[in-house]
């Protein structure tokens, strides 16, 4: 009777799966998750080499084109015949005869080629090394091409967005990586320890929870003094939005190791005599740091934003530093966007990452437990 | 009774008819219910039986058609005939439509397995009551009011003016599935649909409430659908009945047939396991008897265990024999849990001693040692889990659940940790190709023997099994229970083997103690406690269980054990 | 019940203090203080202050004390008659500043609240009892979309479609009449028409977070048994669902006003910059600028406050309508 249940098993992929695959595969079903998924991709991959993706120097000014509006690229060209390969039309500078305004219009006798794998400004990779390669380039270093437009002072704005990028998304995970270590340290010791130390614990969470993110960020923000590097503001700012950004991880951390400590295989690993290390690296980190990682993905579009919010107020990142939140303080002027809409653009940049970010952290929530179902 | 079936004068209440239900799935089509007929005389109880994943629920819900989505009746006719003359077939209903909305609750209604979370946690009783009055009956607030009290009263809870305006969650476990059918009773249906309403009740409360319904039955004629899994309660109370397996019907018959003469092998095995249960083990009765003289391998001596203000455990003295299976048995509360988990030092006890003869004969008490010394002691008593999903880590393999203790003893490792894990899972039954297979890809009696095999990896002298079958299915039940039986025979293992149930213990234990509210009120020979006990809440506790015969159904011998000292009746469990 | 809320009172007294101290470190923060903010505005204009006058300025305000002595000066002006000190910008009492624009702030905080209410919970239970239908998918994609877009940016691109196509300024809470006019009904009426923007914007984002909340409680009691329980009584489906799994839906929804609120008065700082309103955040933010640090550290303290309170209103409601935490 009891040797009939030695079965012989069918070959089942599920059956060998670890918790990582499950969750891919789960997740893989989730459409607009895994899309997200390559746009947050694409999106890092810019942030760590701007230069090579950007068109122009983004610092660099323009007097003669102050806010000139992006220019359209044209694939093909049928002026004379056919042939493939992108092409833009300088714009040329004119001036309102009354007003003396200045207006642009396109120069379409005129054709500049766009080339691959062009030469433009040079950059550092990483810091690492220069290059001056740009995916794009204009085939004519004095017809400058501007993507996006350019600003009040010329310069042009998809660079600048792509500049951007870096700060403002490694800014999200820097903040993120340290909210989660002061965290993972209180809401373990809270959950893991519980007692005293956890209701004391509690109450300073939902102390931080309940207080306002902005009037505090900005008490503090207003505190640094105006003349820093760009790189101890950076740094400090970061440590500003981690310092009220913890205590919702430490809730979910401490949440976690408290339901885990009652699971039954927590108990049967002590009985089995693993030490307490190896029962909180082996048997329950496992376990939460899907949950985890789905926590933190979904914080880090909520400190890019505060980032960029901050920034907008001015009293985050400052000028000359390239953050979309610095660039859209050209934009609080309402005169300034009526001429120049594109200006709004870093908005439509925080918004696609902020978006793919929360898509994908909602993906990753649904798929983080493959054993709930 | 046979001449019920075979009687086509006059319609039955309910006739179901090639009764087809389906869930889609993502890869194709799920059939819960497969062609399946039978019918409900009216005033008679008909019994759907059959383990989990049968579809006996999913038929009860296909009636009145509240088939949880997606899930939706495909083909098949569910007559409803009632007095005046009228036949509707519900299956041909929309599950929203005005019409099958009036069926339900007027002329069948409804009772669940989990009371407490079949009752709104923020409406009152009453509330939920008179809402069913009201929905079906003209009457004014007041006189619903009047006629719930009347109805809580009917199914005997106490105090029913004030009981009325309590929440679920203020009353214990018996009395919510009173309230229940308090609700159902309600406008005076013609079927109760009953899906395993007793499952998650003590036997005693389960009897109380089986006679409850009995007598309500008989008051109002009405007839029943009794779903359940437990062939006892099926002797105790069918007409007829339905065995189902995986969406089919196995057999239907009487309950005389069913019981006496089952054709189906099906049936058989299910009336055979319950038999089983009726005396010791076949592989208990080879063993020579036990040395009863040698000196006890775990003495417990007036321990004790509080939680706060609750005592678990109150002054409770047991000993085990090398080689004994000692049992364990009482209700939910009883401290049985508490117990077992004492033993294991995943609680310090509050007081008393829990002394351990090692193999060299020396004694230590396990209430007492700490660090290295506990460790060494845990190595050699082991415990099997009764959850057998929970108790083991899904995100391991089985090679490494097993392996564990063996690795972190610093016993085995690697190829040498690989050969034991193998025959350790020959051991238990299992294929140990399997063994880099996570623990969902098994079913609950194959997680069950993982779990056994984790529990002897490093020879243990005492296994604790708390509830280590009760999650089981019958037919699975018994090969753990062999299997254990088994390697107590290879191994020389002793058990403490705590259930909730007394057939279980009867044929599983040499000794058993019967605890009660903390404390241990019987020990003796399992034979004796189990057949003839001394105590009566033993007595009491024995007199609830069904027997699995249905020409045995005496309900004047049953009672409720009333502690002496504190007299305390079971309402508002607060 | 009564017990319950004497202790979270009592509770409320070491998280305001902890607030107040919190508050005046912050304000404390910048190195240097008004007076040399002071001197180096009225050193961009050529004038020279000598140190004299700057000792002098410092005394009058007390900036020389112990930072612990002043924190408990102004606590005990605050608890003994009211007094949150003096504006050194505006050379007057900072209660006279602060609490029409607190005012005009809460109003927005609990507006938008009701708005967010109001439009979350029916999209919420929509969703979760049509789950994967158009309207779920267009209602997922408007909460994602609304979640990713930052209020302030709204804000700009709302006075932008304002400014270009209708040719309307859209800023403030008032128009120019009524700014500085007494209160009065037709103050009132004016109010209303200019509130519904920054209560848009305010409500679009926490809307967003709020669907999602609802939803997914929704979905977590839709399947309980006693769901299944009043279906098999007769109820029709639309009763069943506003009376049973709605209503118990709706305790952790209410539990939300504890972060609703912080992120409904957060996101109103930067709405109300944007938009100019006379709320406290233009004032706050031009006070941390100056370090007119009485004045800041009001405003600090009480908008703190005021989440505090809301947290507390959300559990008090919580107990209300929860019988499992009342009776217990």
């Amino acid at each position: 009777m009891v040797d009939a249940a030695i079965t012989t098993y069918q070959p089942d992929r599920a059956a060998v799966a670890s918790q990582w695959q499950l969750i891919w595969w789960a997740f893989k079903r989730h459409k607009l998750a895994m899309i997200s998924l390559w746009i947050t991709v694409a999106m890092y991959i810019v942030a760590l080499v701007p230069g090579f993706f950007a068109i122009n120097d983004p610092v660099a000014q323009n007097a003669r084109a102050t806010f000139s509006p992006p220019q359209r690229i044209h694939l093909f060209d049928t002026s004379n015949g056919f042939s493939i390969g992108p092409y833009f039309h300088p714009m040329k500078l004119t001036r309102d005869p009354q007003t003396l305004a200045a207006i642009f219009v396109e120069d379409t006798t005129k054709k500049v080629p766009i080339q691959f794998f062009g030469r433009g400004y040079e950059y550092s990779v990483l810091g690492l090394f220069n290059s001056n390669v740009h995916l794009l380039a204009s085939g004519d270093p004095s017809r400058p091409l501007f993507l996006f437009g350019a600003d009040r002072l010329g310069r042009d704005v998809y660079s600048r967005v792509i500049q951007g990028a870096q700060i403002s998304l490694s800014i999200g995970l820097v903040g993120v990586f340290i909210s989660l270590m002061l965290g993972i340290v209180l809401g373990g010791i809270s959950g893991y320890y519980g007692g005293r130390i956890d209701f004391f614990m509690q109450r300073v969470i939902d102390f931080v929870l309940s207080l306002p993110t902005i009037p505090i960020w900005l008490a503090m923000a207003a505190a640094l003094p105006q003349g820093w590097p760009a790189t101890m503001q950076y740094m400090m700012i970061t440590i500003i939005l981690s310092l009220t950004g913890w205590a919702q991880l430490a809730r979910v951390v401490r949440g976690r190791f408290l339901s885990l400590r009652t699971e039954e295989f927590v108990a049967a690993a002590r009985l089995d005599g693993v030490s307490e290390g190896r029962i909180i690296f082996r048997h329950m980190l496992p376990s939460f740091s899907s949950h985890i990682i789905a926590s933190v993905t979904l914080a880090v579009p909520a400190m890019i934003l505060a980032e960029t919010s901050l920034s907008f107020l001015g009293l985050g990142l400052q000028p000359p530093t390239i953050s979309w939140g610095v660039l859209l303080r050209e934009a609080q002027n309402i005169r300034s966007i009526a001429t120049a809409p594109w200006l709004f653009m870093p908005g439509a940049a925080v918004v696609v990452a902020v978006m793919a970010l929360n898509l994908l952290g909602d993906g990753l929530r649904d798929a983080a437990d493959p054993y709930n179902k | 009774m046979s001449d019920v079936l075979s009687m086509p004068a006059r319609k039955p209440l309910l006739e179901v008819r090639n009764l087809v239900t389906e869930f889609p799935l993502r890869t194709g089509v799920f059939r819960a219910v497969n062609d399946l007929s039978f019918s409900i005389e009216a005033g008679k109880t008909l019994c759907v039986v059959g383990e989990s994943g049968s579809g006996k629920s999913v038929t009860a819900r296909s009636i009145l058609q509240i088939v949880d989505a997606p899930g939706q009746i495909a083909s098949g006719s569910i007559m409803l005939n009632t007095a005046d003359g009228v036949s509707i077939d519900l299956a041909k209903l929309h599950p929203r439509s005005k019409a099958i909305r009036a069926v339900r609750g007027r002329d069948i209604a409804m009772i669940f397995q989990e009371p407490m979370s079949s009752l709104s946690p923020v409406h009152t009783v009453g509330d939920q009551i008179t809402e069913a009055i009201r929905l079906h009956m003209k009457m004014s607030k007041d006189e619903a009011r009047a006629e719930a009290i009347n109805l809580l009263r009917q199914v005997e809870i106490p105090n029913p003016e004030l009981a009325i305006d309590r929440y679920a969650f203020q009353y214990s476990g018996g009395m919510r599935q009173r309230a229940m059918i308090a609700m159902a009773l309600a406008c005076r249906p013609k079927l109760l649909i009953a899906d395993e309403p007793t499952t998650a009740l003590d036997v005693t409360t389960q009897a109380e409430i089986l006679d409850l319904i009995a007598r309500l039955q008989k008051q109002s004629g009405m007839a029943v659908l009794f779903i359940t899994h437990d062939m006892g309660v099926v002797a105790q109370i069918a007409d007829d009945v339905l065995v189902m397996h995986h969406g089919v019907a196995k057999e239907y018959g009487t309950v005389e047939q069913i019981f006496h003469s089952p054709q189906d092998p099906y049936t058989k095995m299910l009336i055979g396991s319950v038999l089983k249960l009726e005396q010791k083990a076949e592989i208990r009765l080879a063993r020579p008897p036990l040395d009863q003289t040698a000196p006890p391998i775990l003495e417990v001596r007036n321990l004790s265990q509080q939680f706060g203000t609750v005592k678990a455990l109150d002054n409770v003295s047991i000993s085990l024999l090398p080689g004994e299976t000692l049992g364990i048995v009482g209700e939910s509360g009883s401290g049985k849990t508490t117990m077992g988990r004492a033993i294991m030092r995943l609680y310090d006890p509050t007081a008393g001693e829990m002394l351990y003869r090692k193999v060299d004969g020396s004694v230590v008490d396990l209430a007492k040692i700490e660090g290295e010394e506990l460790k060494k002691a845990r190595r050699e008593l082991r415990m099997v889990f009764q959850d057998p999903f929970g108790s083991l880590n899904p995100r391991m393999t089985v090679a490494q659940v097993i392996g564990e203790p063996l690795l972190v003893n610093g016993i085995a490792r690697g190829k040498e940790l690989d050969d034991r894990v193998s025959h350790l899972m020959e051991q238990v039954g299992l294929d140990p190709r399997g063994r880099e297979r996570y623990p969902h890809a098994f079913s609950g009696g194959q997680r069950q023997r993982i779990g056994i095999a984790r529990a002897i990896t490093l020879n243990p002298r005492i296994i604790v099994a708390d509830e280590a079958t009760s999650a089981l299915d019958v037919s699975v039940r018994f090969q753990v229970l062999d299997l254990l039986m088994k390697l107590q025979d290879q191994l020389g293992l002793a058990y403490i083997f705590i259930s909730h149930d007394i057939g279980v213990i009867r044929y599983m234990c040499d000794r058993v103690g019967v605890m009660y509210r903390g404390k241990i009120v019987e020990v003796g020979e399992a034979e004796k406690v189990c057949n003839a006990p001394d105590h009566p809440y033993t007595q009491a506790l024995l007199s609830a269980i069904p027997r699995p015969d249905p020409r045995d159904r005496d309900r004047s011998r049953r009672f409720r054990y009333i502690e002496p000292a504190a007299v305390k009746n079971g309402s508002a469990g607060r | 019940m009564l017990k319950f809320i004497g202790k979270r009172l009592l509770w409320m007294i070491p998280s305001l203090f902890a607030v107040s101290f919190l508050a005046f470190v912050l304000i404390q923060l910048p190195p240097g203080d008004y007076v040399t903010t002071y001197i180096a505005t009225l050193a961009a204009s050529n004038e020279v202050v000598d140190q004299n006058t700057a000792a002098q300025l410092r005394e009058r305000f007390g900036l020389d004390d112990p930072m612990l002595v002043q924190y408990g000066k102004w606590m005990w002006g605050i608890l003994s008659r009211g007094d949150f000190g003096i504006s050194f910008e505006w050379q007057q009492p900072v209660s006279g500043l602060i609490w029409e624009r607190m005012a005009l702030t809460l109003v927005l905080a609990i507006a938008s609240l009701l708005a967010t209410w109001a439009i979350a919970l029916p999209i919420g239970v929509y969703s979760a009892v049509k789950k994967y239908s158009i309207g779920d998918y267009a209602f997922t994609a408007f909460s994602f979309f609304g979640l990713s877009v930052p209020s302030f940016l709204l804000a700009l691109v709302l006075m932008y479609v304002a400014a270009v196509e209708f040719g309307a300024d859209v800023g403030g809470l008032f128009s120019q009449e009524y700014e500085t006019a007494p209160w009065s009904i037709a103050k009132m009426v004016d109010l209303m028409t200019h509130i519904w923007l920054p209560v848009t914007i305010l409500a679009v984002s926490s809307t967003a977070s709020l669907i999602r909340v609802m939803r997914a409680n929704m979905l977590d009691e839709l399947p309980k048994p006693y769901v299944t329980t009043a279906r098999a009584k007769g109820l029709s489906e639309f009763r069943l669902l506003t009376k049973y799994p709605m209503r118990i839906a709706l305790n952790p929804f209410i539990s939300t006003i504890a972060w609703l609120l912080p992120n409904l008065i957060s996101g109103s700082v930067v709405v109300a910059i944007v938009l100019n309103l006379p709320t406290a955040a233009p004032l706050l933010l031009q006070a941390l600028m100056a370090q007119d640090m009485y004045l800041a550290g009001a405003f600090v303290l009480l908008i703190c406050a005021l989440t505090l309170i809301g947290s507390l209103i959300s559990d008090i409601l919580l107990a209300m309508v929860d019988p499992r935490i009342r009776l217990e």
